[in-house]
């Protein structure tokens, strides 16, 4: 009984240690967004002694956080929506229809999987720039369409494999065209599938850096992650408002972890898994 | 399975389905991959230069030669090693933990996973504030030496802040993983190794790691490819510095391009880590797959 006890209170102590090593830098940030930069630099552990939510002021309006919140909404529905749109109906024209060429497309599809982003940006920034299409988050969707496209299709691909051909006959049967045997039988059976996909994009999407940083160059069009990398460059001594200001950029992402976190969860796993 | 017999409805068919998502691949993936090699050997630049003026392996030779290419893949070997060792070390033990069974423990997978949900240039900048003054202001008030200078100021502890901040990012997601396989584990199969007199530790080791090694294949296949093409942390916490010494194989290439504009270097650089990358890849599945046993 007694080493039960004891079992079970190393047991919390070790969780509780752990979580503590795991959120302390949110709870240093959060103290500090509080407090001016001179209270920040002779103790950054101390509690404010004033709550004041002047830096968040500020720094919502230099971080031009509304306009950041919006492109970054945009952009993050907006690609998603068109990886699983484009990804979902490709996914079931490989597996559907045995012509020869798609069993190449599909391997060219898996291997393509491999290649790092930085192994195309040099070309991909000269051709698009000469271009002109860069600076837009309109045609940044197809880009992520472009890299995102790959993956989402082998999610699908593997699923659509299972779903037994009877479930589409008795729909041709009754007339329906390919697209309409598509959206009304099979897209609502893909739903499972559907929201692995959107959680795995919608996490990459929202918190990229790289590509947003190589094709959004004027300051209206920058995302979260853009405008919270110029706002902490521009603000690095001044730690309270820094501060405020990362805590603002990790707001939206924790409302959306908090209200679909088991779909999120279950979603990174299977996004991993497959 | 479809089979449409004339070409115009093969070929509509083909519109409907796939022309868009192909074209845009193509696109976006195909052609800077293509353009990305004849860039190396050519003096084309995609912008200026000729295509068709071969200069052999020039650019090849130029990247093997800077010493800054070579410091930069050693940094990131170094880096990629011991942040794949404590990702998955630190993973497997945060799995085992919350899957005791006991109260609470939802609430500290989560908060183990929350790490993942933010971007790495936000994460840099926080641990960035930690590491140059929460840390610092503890060392001087406790008289703890290792704290008392930034850890960020120092070559040799730089590097170990951006593995620190990539394992406190990276383990949690791992975690999800490994209690994903041991929740696949066989429930039988514990009991018999418990009635055969098994220690738990022995258990461990003797049932559940042999059975989880896909869950391995996965993790460390993830860890890899994070670790390898790290960029945002490495931007936002070190920037490189102190003097280039964490300037890791990504940053290095994006230097090589954007800062000092050599655009045909930059991409042999860029090509070599897709070898590595590629390389490394599936050497690792095809070894994994192999030590995979049958329960």
């Amino acid at each position: 009984m007694k080493s039960k006890k004891i079992k079970s209170l190393l047991y919390y102590l070790l969780s509780l240690f752990l979580f503590l090593a795991f959120v302390f830098p949110f709870i240093i940030i959060i103290i500090n967004s509080f407090k001016d930069n001179l209270s920040v630099v002779r103790n950054p552990l101390a509690l404010p002694e004033v709550f004041s939510f002047s830096n968040y002021i500020q720094a919502f309006n230099a971080m031009n956080f509304i306009s950041a919140l919006k492109n970054s909404l945009i952009v993050t529905i907006g690609s998603s929506l068109l990886i699983i749109v484009f990804s979902s109906m490709l996914a079931y024209f490989l597996v559907r229809w045995k012509w020869k060429v798609n069993r190449f497309i599909f391997l060219l599809l898996v291997m393509s999987m491999i290649i790092p982003f930085q192994s195309l940006m040099i070309p991909f920034v000269s051709i698009y720039g000469r271009l002109g299409l860069l600076d837009s988050k309109y045609v940044l969707m197809f880009y992520y369409l472009g890299f995102g496209l790959s993956l989402a299709t082998f999610i699908y691909h593997g699923f659509i494999k299972n779903i037994p051909f009877e479930l589409e006959e008795a729909a041709i049967i009754d007339g329906a065209s390919r697209l309409q045997v598509f959206w009304k039988v099979i897209f609502p059976i893909l739903k499972p599938i559907t929201s692995t996909v959107l959680i795995l994009d919608v996490l990459w999407i929202w918190n990229d850096f790289l590509l947003p940083s190589l094709v959004l160059v004027s300051a209206e069009e920058r995302t979260i992650p853009l405008s919270t990398f110029s706002f902490f460059g521009t603000y690095t001594n001044n730690y309270g408002l820094a501060m405020a200001g990362l805590v603002l950029a990790i707001i939206p992402i924790i409302i959306f972890f908090l209200i679909l976190q088991k779909h999120i969860v279950r979603g990174v796993v299977e996004g991993a898994i497959k | 399975m479809y089979h449409e017999k004339k070409i115009s409805e093969r070929l509509k068919v083909f519109g409907l389905f796939g022309f868009i998502p192909l074209l845009v691949f193509f696109l976006v993936m195909i052609v800077p991959f293509v353009i990305g090699i004849l860039m190396t050997v050519t003096t084309w630049t995609g912008l200026t230069g000729s295509l068709f003026e071969f200069i052999g392996f020039k650019n090849f030779i130029n990247a093997f030669s800077d010493p800054n290419f070579g410091s930069s893949l050693v940094a990131t070997f170094k880096y990629v090693v011991y942040t794949l060792v404590l990702t998955n070390v630190l993973g497997f033990g945060l799995a085992l933990l919350v899957t005791q069974g006991r109260k609470g423990q939802e609430f500290f997978k989560l908060s183990f996973f929350t790490p993942n949900l933010i971007g790495g240039i936000i994460l840099g900048f926080i641990w960035q504030f930690i590491f140059s003054r929460a840390f610092v202001s503890v060392g001087v008030e406790l008289g703890w030496g290792i704290f008392s200078v930034s850890w960020l100021a120092n070559p040799e502890t730089a590097l170990w802040t951006l593995i620190i901040v990539s394992v406190w990012q990276s383990s949690g997601y791992m975690m999800l993983i490994y209690i994903a396989g041991l929740m696949g584990i066989d429930k039988s199969l514990m009991e018999a190794s418990l009635l055969d007199g098994a220690s738990a530790f022995k258990q461990l080791v003797k049932v559940k790691i042999p059975l989880m090694i896909p869950s391995f294949t996965i993790s460390l296949f993830l860890t890899l490819q994070r670790s390898f093409l790290v960029y945002d942390t490495n931007l936002s916490l070190t920037d490189g510095g102190p003097f280039r010494s964490t300037e890791l194989i990504a940053m290095h290439i994006y230097q090589e391009a954007f800062t000092y504009q050599r655009f045909g270097e930059g991409q042999a650089k860029a090509l070599v880590l897709f070898i590595i990358v590629a390389l490394i890849a599936v050497t690792q599945v095809g070894i994994m797959k192999k030590m995979e046993v049958e329960a």
